[in-house]
């Protein structure tokens, strides 16, 4: 682990500009992996990683729809792999197309097993309080974050 | 008659209808059983299961010759909307038939133009889903002006991830409808969320949940599930028919998976509510849809494509 960055924010709004932060350090293909209980801010953390990459519109929770694709610069995908038990190469090829030249953010990572191309940054958000996040950013390159 | 083929999320569906709106075949295979047994996670969510239930689903229901073929094609999974989108361009390239591209939120509109309840135009709609929450503004048959949507989490989903919180089953929205009956929808005040403009946001409803819960011992929390249930869908129904008369509109309707609570239904006396059996994703709403949106003649839907936006 080359980079681990540790803080804790006090609104959605923190959290949102902390992950533009991130997301400055992004690129097409990069694959970002997003950890953290119901109601932990994920959502709110790609918000602000997709509004600083240039997508604008409502960017609204895939658990139903398990994927979200957003035009920008260099394209957003947002995945939520909850609904999924763990990928199989079947699975794997409808999802497939959510990474193809995109900076991808997904939501229960664990669940792509070995078939989820390797994350460049691992993002973890925990409850404090009920404004209050710790979310740590790890990755195994520096970031410059 | 028009056939329609809906695959888009979890139900592999298939429909006939006649042109002026008449059900004849209206078959569903729903993964709600798997969802259920699962605790809402599904082994085999994507194309795979509709491709094993697409051929089943389309022999029940074409029982007489369909004169044009309608399909979703966006927004969804792409793997799953193509397992529709092939079967449709396959069946309709065999008979020489117009294949008619159909938007799945366009189809939950056009669950409202199918008999008998035939409504008219305009009026001012509520489709909320899992996937979905908008606000919509529907002047005629073959669109909708969106006005509002959510800004983090669909209602539908609000109501299952409060369930789980809960320690409910799956499908949460019905697992909380049955609870609240028992409980005080009084008993706890939590918040709904002022967003400007007609957009809606649940995701702070659903963190007040979550803490509210927390703080509540296993036996505290066993005897207070059914008030907590009965406020947190008290506070989702009153955000959604808050923003619904904001909106105006001398005529309302809701349509989605959501229309099906019976606390919103009882909230809104005069409006045109979705069929029960029409809430939840149906090929029925996508071949009436069909009728109001432009078909493409033969054969030259053969390089049509499934879109994962809408």
């Amino acid at each position: 682990m080359v980079m681990s960055l540790e803080c804790t924010t006090s609104s959605p709004a923190e959290t949102e500009a902390l992950a533009a932060r991130l997301a400055g350090a992004l690129r097409a293909g990069d694959v970002v992996g997003v950890s953290g209980e119901l109601g932990a801010g994920k959502t709110t953390f790609v918000r602000g990683a997709a509004r600083a990459l240039g997508v604008e519109g409502p960017v609204s929770s895939p658990t139903f729809t398990i994927g979200h694709r957003y035009e920008a610069p260099v394209p957003v995908a947002h995945l939520d792999l909850y609904r999924i038990a763990g990928l199989d190469p079947e699975e794997w090829a409808d999802l497939e197309p959510y990474f193809d030249g995109t900076v991808a953010f997904v939501e229960w990572p664990e669940h792509g097993g070995d078939w989820l191309p390797a994350a460049r940054a691992h993002v973890t958000l925990t409850h404090v309080d009920e404004s209050h996040r710790q979310v740590s950013i790890d990755s195994d390159d520096d970031l410059g974050l | 008659m028009i056939l329609g083929i809906e695959t888009s999320c979890d139900e592999t569906a298939a429909a006939l209808i006649t042109h002026d709106g008449e059900i004849v075949s209206n078959v569903v295979a729903s993964q709600a059983d798997l969802h259920a047994k699962y605790g809402g996670v599904v082994p085999e969510v994507a194309s795979r299961r509709h491709l094993d239930l697409m051929v089943p689903v389309l022999e029940e229901a074409l029982v007489a010759e369909p004169e044009a073929i309608a399909v979703t094609s966006r927004p969804g999974l792409i793997g799953a909307l193509l397992v529709g989108v092939s079967a449709a361009k396959a069946l309709a390239w065999a008979r020489r038939l117009p294949l008619i591209p159909v938007n799945h939120l366009h189809g939950h509109v056009a669950s409202l133009y199918l008999r008998p309840l035939d409504l008219q135009p305009p009026f001012t709609c509520l489709l909320a889903s899992g996937g979905h929450t908008m606000l919509l503004d529907v002047r005629d048959r073959s669109g909708y002006t969106v006005l509002g949507t959510t800004l983090d989490d669909a209602a539908g989903e609000a109501f299952d991830k409060g369930a789980r919180l809960l320690g409910l089953g799956y499908p949460g929205g019905r697992e909380i409808d049955a609870l609240a009956r028992q409980g005080d929808p009084s008993a706890y005040d939590f918040p709904i969320a002022r967003v400007p403009g007609l957009d809606f946001s649940f995701s702070g409803l659903k963190t007040a949940l979550l803490y509210t819960v927390r703080e509540l011992s296993a036996s505290e929390l066993e005897a207070r599930r059914a008030d907590l249930a009965a406020s947190y869908q008290r506070a989702i129904v009153r955000a959604l028919v808050e923003r619904l008369e904001t909106a105006g509109g001398d005529r309302i309707a809701v349509v989605g998976g959501v229309a099906a609570n019976s606390e919103l239904r009882a909230a809104l006396p005069e409006a045109a509510l979705a069929p029960l059996d029409l809430c939840t994703d149906n090929a029925a709403m996508i071949a009436s849809a069909g009728r109001y949106a432009d078909p493409v003649p033969y054969p030259d839907y053969l390089s049509l494509d499934a879109r994962a936006t809408a």
